[in-house]
């Protein structure tokens, strides 16, 4: 076989890292707050041991950016109503598998007979529904941009195909809406660190109002270590000038526009609606329902069910952990009541969630 | 849930409209090799190319001399030159 160069293997130099890590410490005169908003960055974050490696002055806090953690508990609910149908099977991404509902997890549904497959594509659950014709397949939605052209591309290549027993049920989210929300409220963030693969499909444009309106500096990251630590120092940058810019760390994927043609697919099967956010709460054009000419594959139409108001589960401090207002470790449930084998509350569940990436690695 | 790797362009086949087949690729990482989907892809790669994958569908192609030029401007940085 031949051996190729490949340009990326050079994404996990060390001497690199060392260089941005000293570049950091160098620009770095008084203590600043960013806010990492994807949950893969979490991930990558503690994967390769940054937090040990930054100086004291620089705090790293979690936003909203797991997709399983702010899906709602009537979202869930719903999701369990309908691996419960009879003729149904429910496919889903893993995440969502042990993240409790009011009344139990699709874990439990499962154990009480329900049929529910963990898919790793939504195209997946179309082969699913092909090879099963007398059962109605649901793929339980979730993501923010970064999935739901991909989700969108599996609706129209259904409808290409004519395909009767495949539905979604959406719980999709839009992240520029949430992080508007979010910094309403006074956060003492000094920095936001952009996610790299929802910003793929989006682009950096709609970050500007972010960086405007509460003078924040923005950029967009990837997710290597060298990825990160290039973006925490153009923060710790702007910071230092007082600047509030847009920038992009991540230029070999994201481009200022974005990919138009995903959000062309996007937007010509889902349509903005307001939404509720675990944490966050309801939030204004948030969320994603799937367009009336597409109704043969929208569970929520096909098989009437409604999400309802869900109390979030007593104790729990997922809402504060998701505006990077506590950590995980303040919460009184943290590694008692709640651990992974047995979680309370989402963040503890999603392998992005950042009460379970603390309780692997701290 | 957001994670996509990127992977190398081993093949890429035209779809075929009339079939109902959607542009897809072989692309490979580490000596595995996938089917991917180009539906929602910026632009359709080349081979040699890199395209970023998440659940099945590449949603982004990057040449290597793209690649590099984020690289060089990381060590420019760490330079402390820009």
């Amino acid at each position: 076989m031949r051996v190729k160069d490949n340009p990326l293997e050079q994404l996990n130099d060390k001497s690199l890292c060392a260089s941005l890590v000293e570049e950091i410490n160098r620009c770095l005169s008084r203590p600043v707050r960013i806010m990492e908003v994807c949950g893969s960055h979490t991930m990558a974050i503690f994967r390769h041991g940054l937090r040990a490696l930054l100086p004291e002055g620089l705090t790293l806090v979690s936003g909203p950016g797991c997709p399983v953690c702010v899906t709602s508990p009537g979202q869930i609910d719903s999701f369990i109503e309908l691996a419960k149908m009879p003729g149904v099977i429910l496919a889903t991404f893993g995440d969502l598998y042990r993240v409790p509902g009011s009344d139990g997890s699709l874990t439990q549904a499962a154990a009480q007979g329900a049929v529910i497959k963990i898919v790793y594509s939504p195209m997946e659950a179309l082969s699913l529904a092909r090879n099963e014709a007398d059962k109605m397949v649901v793929f339980a939605g979730i993501g923010f941009e970064t999935t739901t052209p991909v989700v969108a591309a599996t609706i129209m290549t259904a409808a290409r195909e004519k395909m009767n027993n495949f539905t979604v049920f959406s719980a999709h989210k839009l992240m520029p809406p949430a992080l508007k929300a979010l910094f309403q409220e006074d956060l003492s963030v000094d920095g936001l660190l952009c996610p790299g693969h929802v910003s793929a499909i989006i682009g950096t444009k709609p970050y500007e109002p972010l960086s405007t309106e509460f003078h924040l500096p923005c950029v967009v990251a990837g997710f290597e270590a060298v990825d990160i630590l290039q973006a925490l120092l153009m923060l710790v940058r702007q910071s230092e000038k007082s600047r509030a810019v847009v920038e992009n760390a991540y230029s070999r994927v994201v481009k200022p526009e974005g990919n138009p043609q995903a959000l062309t697919i996007m937007k010509q099967v889902f349509s903005p609606e307001d939404c509720q956010w675990r944490g966050l709460g309801q939030i204004p054009a948030s969320g994603l329902r799937i367009r009336p000419q597409y109704d043969k594959f929208n569970a929520a139409v096909r098989l009437s069910v409604k999400v309802r108001d869900v109390a979030e589960p007593p104790g729990c401090l997922c809402g504060e952990v998701l505006k990077g207002l506590t950590s995980p470790t303040h919460c009184p449930l943290f590694a008692k009541r709640c651990t992974p084998m047995r979680p309370v509350g989402p963040c503890m569940v999603s392998s992005e969630g950042t009460c379970a990436a603390f309780y692997k690695f701290q | 849930m957001c994670l996509a790797v990127p992977m190398r362009v081993i093949e890429v086949k035209n779809g075929d409209n009339d079939d109902l087949l959607p542009p897809t690729a072989l692309v490979e990482l580490e000596g595995l090799s996938q089917e991917v989907r180009l539906d929602i892809i910026d632009r359709l790669p080349e081979v040699d190319d890199f395209v970023i994958v998440h659940a099945g569908f590449a949603i982004h192609a990057m040449s290597a001399a793209e690649a590099r030029e984020n690289i060089d401007l990381m060590r420019q940085m760490a330079e402390g030159l820009t």
